[in-house]
């Protein structure tokens, strides 16, 4: 079962720096606030009324604790290592984004603010924060891209079923760094009344560490399971990384067991040398943007530049801070995944375990092939499959050609 | 003395506020930005800020956003923007010019270098709008370094506490923001900014300017009751977008607009 405490160890300080990364890059308006919900935060992690109601909000709402499956028949054909998979995909509502947004609406709540907004991109933590704010009675207004909307109608249209407002953002690129910025406008406008829940490990401190605590629970789980299962811990973790928030709550938990092996898989896109990617692990080097110093893709003016990846989740132009610290640290080592061989993953995962991956995760499910092979069969790799694919059938239906 | 505080104090003695139209460099071309600058001189601007665009401007509401968004077409870059002020100091020596934007272009070009380069150029200050204190350790350094004032925001979120941490580490001037919001908000309260301005004064010599939501001469006019200047940006950038050439014509109208915010401070 859940343990009944968040971690919070020695990262970030107390201005939320991960070294050199991190922070707090917002314009004065937006300090206060910050600095209340960092109170509040920090109060309620240590209240066992607060964490007692998330756990069972987790429990009998989101479905946790979610199955550690072993996926033996895949494992076999890859001829190596036993693959686990985490399945967040399990979760109510599809996807790891709904750990988060329980526990920010939960935290809202406690702050008396009565409105939520929150950014989205292919519209998951669009969905998660509309599915929270319709079960606790909380005004939801979302921004999404004009550019994502068309893309991910059927995402927008459950927004709207749950009672959520969906606003679309013209500004700039038209899509999730620009939902971003816009969402940051609201609640910096009706500061008073409104919490913004962030839906990944970026932005300004405090929300790397918020969010990351709230998505540890799986890492937690994971950990706890693996023990159960195979009597040990696993030799690698794998989890793809857009902003990185289903990947730093998977590694956290096992950053301090150095024989654990972390990957991070960023999007790949067309190739790293094309330059149609979202690698800024790879591929970027470090900047300010929303909120927080990260590794950016940016151009020689420090411009943000467009991204391109074949998932949306994963087409952001920055990372989580932390990620950017566990890089430089070298104890997690990033790698690029392309949008050919995550659609590789994704089909081959269908029709081998019965499981259909979203876009994101496959990402994570095509390193783990690369991976695999080179490693014995009694050595253990946990993936995360961070979200199911039903969302994405519509995106590889066009990319095959198929019309639905 | 800097030409920042040399400005002020000239502004005191003569018994008047100061008037700082914002621009955003390179919009709606490159080609505008200095008879856009001089035309604001010549419509009484005490001090100009000059907008450096950039790609994703978080505080801004869609007036200046849609400014950088047009001056980036042109790929407008902060190097451009510094080369725009050697220009302007060719002929204009005394009006001060304070570069406003966001950290990351300054992060790519370098503290030291970006210092080095604006204090050639004959920039006075730099508003980085999402460097707050807490951040600004390192280029507090090098801006003193270089004699440039690095001017910092005060909100209506700030306590009292906090306005005078920020009143430590700034110098120039102190921009307070009149309302909680963007750039070009419709949501002014004077009565709000007077009772802040009031209090920022009990425990700073630095004069106030105050922006964001002054829209008309009437609302400029009403700040400019209770503090030291007014900066007005989103009425002018959205003139700048509708012109259609660089022209006399077009120059002058912006001389115009500026005159009669002139005038309606000038007269209280």
């Amino acid at each position: 079962m859940l343990n009944n405490s968040l971690p919070n160890e020695s990262l970030p300080d107390e201005n939320g720096h991960f070294g050199p990364y991190g922070g707090r890059f917002v314009a004065e308006t937006l300090m206060g606030p910050l600095q209340e919900l960092t109170e509040a935060y920090t109060r309620y992690l240590k209240d066992p009324e607060f964490l007692a109601e998330l756990d069972d909000e987790l429990h009998h709402y989101v479905g946790r604790p979610s199955p550690l499956y072993h996926a033996r028949r895949w494992s076999e054909i890859m001829g190596g290592a036993q693959i686990y998979l985490k399945r967040e995909d399990l979760n109510h509502t599809g996807a790891h984004k709904i750990n988060n947004t329980v526990g920010q609406a939960l935290l809202a709540k406690r702050m008396g603010k009565t409105r939520i907004i929150a950014e989205t991109g292919a519209g998951q933590h669009g969905v998660a924060t509309a599915t929270v704010a319709a079960r606790l009675g909380l005004e939801c207004v979302v921004y999404m891209g004009s550019e994502d909307i068309k893309r991910q109608s059927t995402n927008v249209f459950r927004m709207k079923l749950l009672g959520a407002t969906v606003v679309p953002v013209e500004s700039g690129s038209k899509t999730l760094k620009d939902a971003l910025n816009e969402a940051m406008r609201d609640w910096v406008t009706n500061i008073d009344d409104t919490f913004y829940i962030i839906g990944t490990v970026a932005g300004p401190h405090p929300y790397p560490v918020m969010v990351r605590d709230f998505q540890t629970v799986i890492g937690r789980e994971a950990k706890q399971q693996c023990l159960q299962q195979a009597g040990r811990l696993p030799d690698a973790l794998i989890a793809c990384v857009g902003g990185g928030s289903n990947a730093i709550g998977l590694f956290y938990p096992f950053i301090e067991d150095e024989d654990v092996a972390i990957y991070g898989v960023e999007a790949g896109g067309d190739g790293l040398e094309t330059g149609h990617h979202a690698a800024p692990l790879n591929a970027g080097r470090p900047g300010v943007l929303h909120g927080n110093r990260t590794y950016l893709m940016e151009d020689d003016n420090g411009q943000i530049i467009e991204t391109h990846s074949i998932s949306a989740g994963l087409d952001y132009p920055g990372v989580g801070p932390e990620h950017s610290w566990l890089k430089d640290s070298g104890r997690a080592k990033y790698v690029a995944i392309n949008d050919d061989e995550a659609l590789q993953a994704f089909h081959d995962l269908t029709k081998i375990e019965g499981i259909m991956p979203a876009l994101e995760s496959s990402h994570a499910l095509a390193y783990a092939t690369k991976l695999a092979p080179k490693m014995k069969k009694d050595e253990i790799i946990i993936v995360n499959l961070s979200g199911r694919g039903d969302k994405d059938i519509q995106t590889v239906a066009t990319l095959e050609g198929i019309t639905l | 003395m800097s030409r920042i505080a040399n400005c002020f104090n000239d502004l005191k003695e003569k018994n008047r506020k100061g008037l700082i139209p914002f621009i955003v460099a390179g919009d709606p071309q490159p080609g505008f930005t200095l008879p856009l600058m001089n035309a604001l001189v010549d419509g009484g601007a005490d001090l100009i800020e000059l907008g450096v665009p950039f790609s994703d401007p978080m505080a801004d509401g869609p007036v200046i956003q849609r400014g950088s968004e047009r001056a980036l077409v042109h790929d407008t870059s902060l190097r451009d923007v510094i080369s725009m002020v050697v220009e302007f100091r060719k002929e204009n020596k005394q009006t001060p010019v304070i570069l406003m934007g966001y950290l990351n272009p300054v992060e790519v070009m370098g503290y030291e270098e970006f210092a080095k380069a604006a204090s050639e150029a004959g920039v006075d200050g730099a508003l980085i709008v999402d460097l707050p204190p807490e951040e600004a350790g390192e280029l507090k350094e090098i801006m003193v370094k270089y004699d440039i004032d690095l001017i910092f925001l005060i909100s209506p979120t700030t306590n009292v506490e906090r306005q005078k941490y920020i009143s430590k580490i700034a110098s120039g001037f102190l921009y307070y923001v009149s309302l909680k919001g963007v750039t070009g908000s419709n949501r002014l309260d004077t009565g709000s900014v007077e009772e802040s301005v009031t209090t920022i004064k009990q425990h700073s010599d630095l004069p106030v300017g105050v922006g964001f939501g002054i829209r008309d001469a009437e609302s400029a006019a009403n700040v400019a009751k209770v503090c030291d200047a007014v900066v007005i940006g989103s009425p002018i950038v959205e003139l700048v977008g509708n012109l259609s050439d660089d022209s006399e014509t077009s120059m002058k109208s912006i001389t115009t607009y500026l005159s009669t915010m002139r005038q309606a401070i000038d007269v209280i």
